[in-house]
């Protein structure tokens, strides 16, 4: 089974994160970023399923010249090969670019029984790139799963939702996205660690993509941050004073903020 | 108002990280991650307990790819002395404990068996010994030889084909839970080590207790009575204590590096409790004279830092010699222990439960003083190389 896994390249949730004064975009330049943790979840579910059986998993990305920090640590994790997308023009993409890019690689590279992907990413939170994504490629859409299993060529996953768990099958080719509870991602291995630089990994431009700059980037957009500011520092919380009415004046206060 | 700009890591500022390869930082990275994962959440419990999982962390540690980590082939990663020595670092900055099990599984047992054993020693033991699945131990220091080996009791008597060998060994790491023991042994010839699978009849390994310091790290006696091995037991290509001193000069340069992690464990969560601890009406780490404090064991932790990777350096090019070893374990374990007794006192009171790692890393330090050569031992091999007067007996 071949399988692609989707990966982004976020700021360190740590760090503090900012965005650019000049175009209102999540700044990468000064904060250190790394795989997404929620694709670590990913990685490590195609890894799972690629050591059960056979076949190869190849990680993409798409993301400025630091992203390939992302690809390496899925190499390092035990993904086969990387294929890193970048160009100048993709700067400012938003979910629909992005899915446009990812889509073409992905057909690029080949016809994959399955591609993975995270839930969302951590720096965007949006969650959408994966059914756009699926759309783009025609393939069937099972997100947020829990539980992975595939039998010949039917994927099955659990959903667990607020008041339901579900269970649905897909045939493959599929598209998963997959939550932080449908496995426990690996540490590196230190033999993976030295094996990951000897792994090929292919940077692909929007021309040997054949899409257009115009199609992606901040310009073509459909949503754009305005403006931003930092949130205000907390303010000073209130101190009661006990006089023997402290337990009711508590209550009172859970209760106004409806945590009682 | 400006925010004061974010302060600075110690090992930040004298920007040690640039004189680290991609690869051995990524290594590092990794043994950080575990450790936090880990070991922070429950090395305070396994302290005060006497405790640790030692099967458990060793399969942990052996998918890791950390026991033997810089030994070539039978399942070893292979990487370089310096992601070896970075490696110890962080799981010291867990806990020395930790690093013990690790130092004393790799750089003794296995390097043992990986330098002067026969290829079928090898080939039983090593790829388990990776893997942790196999746990072993390295029993040279008796009750009345620690710093001087030389006189050991314990015999190998040969009987026929096979030697039996008689004796104890006492301080001997991971004993009680090992599978195999490498134990040296004096001969009617030479000293000569033994790999000794511990369930052989007459070998025994009770568990000392009532430690005050190494609590989450196993310590045991060896009892060897009459224990009878194949003449293939015996480690072929060594004879004589350099034998055992070889390996004990791995296992220094790992701590080298290690007792720098307890030290920036110890600092690193002095300074955060320096900031936040209100003292009159100013943070703690306000004062002058807390700010001398930190600067000085900045300065330290910075130095010994720049020294082990030296040594690093000079190891990964095969040109360490046994005196620098001395050099970086003697400078380095004093100053740990220093940094750790001077943020016990910026910590007060809190500084002396498990609540705070600072004062379990100090007491750790006390046996890390000791073992792998004690201070004044390793003063007296710098003291002979730089007057030529051996000054041990
Ligand atoms: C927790 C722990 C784990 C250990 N694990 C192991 C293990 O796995 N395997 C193993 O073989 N051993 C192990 N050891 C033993 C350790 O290596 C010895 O304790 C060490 O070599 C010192 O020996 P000793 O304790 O007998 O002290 P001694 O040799 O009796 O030394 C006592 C004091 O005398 C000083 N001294 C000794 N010789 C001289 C001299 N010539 N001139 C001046 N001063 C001198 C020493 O520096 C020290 O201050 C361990 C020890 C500890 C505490």
């Amino acid at each position: 089974m071949n399988i692609v896994v989707c990966v982004k390249y976020v700021p360190d949730a740590q760090a503090e994160r900012t965005f650019n004064a000049s175009d209102n975009t999540t700044d990468r330049e000064n904060v250190d970023g790394l795989l997404s943790e929620l694709d670590e979840y990913a990685v490590e579910a195609a890894l799972k399923l690629v050591e059960a059986g056979e076949g190869e998993v190849t990680v993409v990305t798409v993301g400025p010249d630091q992203a390939a920090d992302a690809i390496k640590k899925a190499l390092q994790m035990g993904a086969d090969k990387g294929v890193h997308v970048k160009d100048d023009a993709i700067h400012g993409s938003d979910a629909i670019a992005t899915s446009l890019v990812l889509a073409e690689a992905i057909k690029k590279i080949g016809s994959p029984d399955l591609v993975v992907t995270g839930m969302a990413s951590t720096d965007g939170t949006m969650g959408v790139v994966p059914t756009m994504l699926a759309e783009r490629l025609g393939l069937p859409a099972v997100t947020y799963a829990s539980e992975l299993t595939v039998d010949g060529a039917k994927a099955t996953i659990r959903r667990d939702g607020d008041v339901s768990t579900q269970t649905i099958e897909a045939t493959l080719p599929a598209l998963i996205s997959v939550t932080d509870q449908i496995n426990e991602p690996r540490y590196p291995s230190f033999k993976g660690i030295m094996a990951a630089k000897k792994k090929p990994v292919e940077e692909w431009s929007l021309a040997d993509l054949g899409v257009e700059a115009g199609q992606v980037g901040l310009d073509a957009a459909w949503t754009k941050v305005e403006a931003f500011a930092a949130r205000p520092p907390r303010s000073q919380g209130e101190i009661v004073t006990d006089e023997g009415d402290g337990g009711k004046k508590l209550a009172e206060f859970l209760a106004s903020r409806k945590f009682i | 108002m400006a925010r004061p700009p974010a302060p600075t890591a110690p090992l930040e500022l004298f920007g040690t990280d640039a004189l680290i390869g991609e690869e051995d930082r990524a290594i590092r990275d990794t043994v950080r991650r575990f450790v936090e994962d880990r070991i922070r959440p429950e090395i305070g419990e396994w302290y005060d307990t006497g405790s640790l999982p030692a099967r458990d962390l060793a399969k942990e540690l052996g998918q890791l790819g950390v026991l033997g980590m810089h030994l070539e082939g039978y399942g070893c990663a292979g990487t370089s002395g310096t992601a070896y020595g970075l490696a110890c670092m962080e799981l010291e900055a867990g806990d020395s404990g930790l690093r013990s099990l690790v130092s004393v599984q790799g750089s003794l047992a296995m390097f043992a068996i990986w330098k002067h054993g026969s290829e079928e020693q090898k080939q039983e033991w090593l790829p388990r010994m990776a893997a942790g699945e196999a746990i072993g131990c390295f029993g040279l220091t008796e009750p009345d030889f620690g710093s001087n080996p030389a006189g050991m009791r314990t015999r190998a008597r040969r009987d026929g084909d096979d030697w039996v060998l008689t004796g104890n060994k006492m301080w001997i790491t991971n004993g009680s839970v090992a599978d195999v023991a490498v134990v040296w042994a004096q001969t009617d010839d030479r000293i000569r080590g033994f790999v000794v699978p511990t369930d052989t009849p007459g070998f025994s390994a009770p568990e000392i207790k009532r430690k005050l310091s190494l609590r989450a790290s196993v310590t045991s006696e060896l009892v060897l009575d009459e224990v009878r091995l194949p003449g293939s037991a015996v480690l072929p290509e060594v004879a004589g204590l350099s034998g055992p001193l070889s390996c004990l000069n791995e296992a220094r340069y790992g701590i080298v590096f290690g007792a720098l992690g307890a030290a920036r464990d110890c600092l690193e969560t002095t300074i955060r409790y320096a900031q936040d601890r209100q003292i009159f009406d100013r943070s703690l780490a306000s004062y002058q004279l807390t700010q001398a404090k930190l600067a000085d064991m900045t300065l330290e932790l910075g130095k010994g830092m720049l020294l082990a990777l030296h040594l690093g350096r000079l190891k990964d090019e095969e040109r360490l010699a046994p005196e620098q070893v001395s050099l970086g374990k003697l400078n380095n374990v004093r100053e740990a222990i220093a940094i750790a007794r001077e943020c016990r006192t910026i910590l007060g009171a809190a500084g002396i439960t498990t609540e705070y790692p600072v004062m379990r890393h100090a007491n750790n330090l006390e046996s890390v003083l000791t073992y792998e050569g004690t201070s004044e031992v390793h003063q007296l091999v710098i003291g002979k190389a730089v007057t030529g007067e051996a000054a041990f007996r």
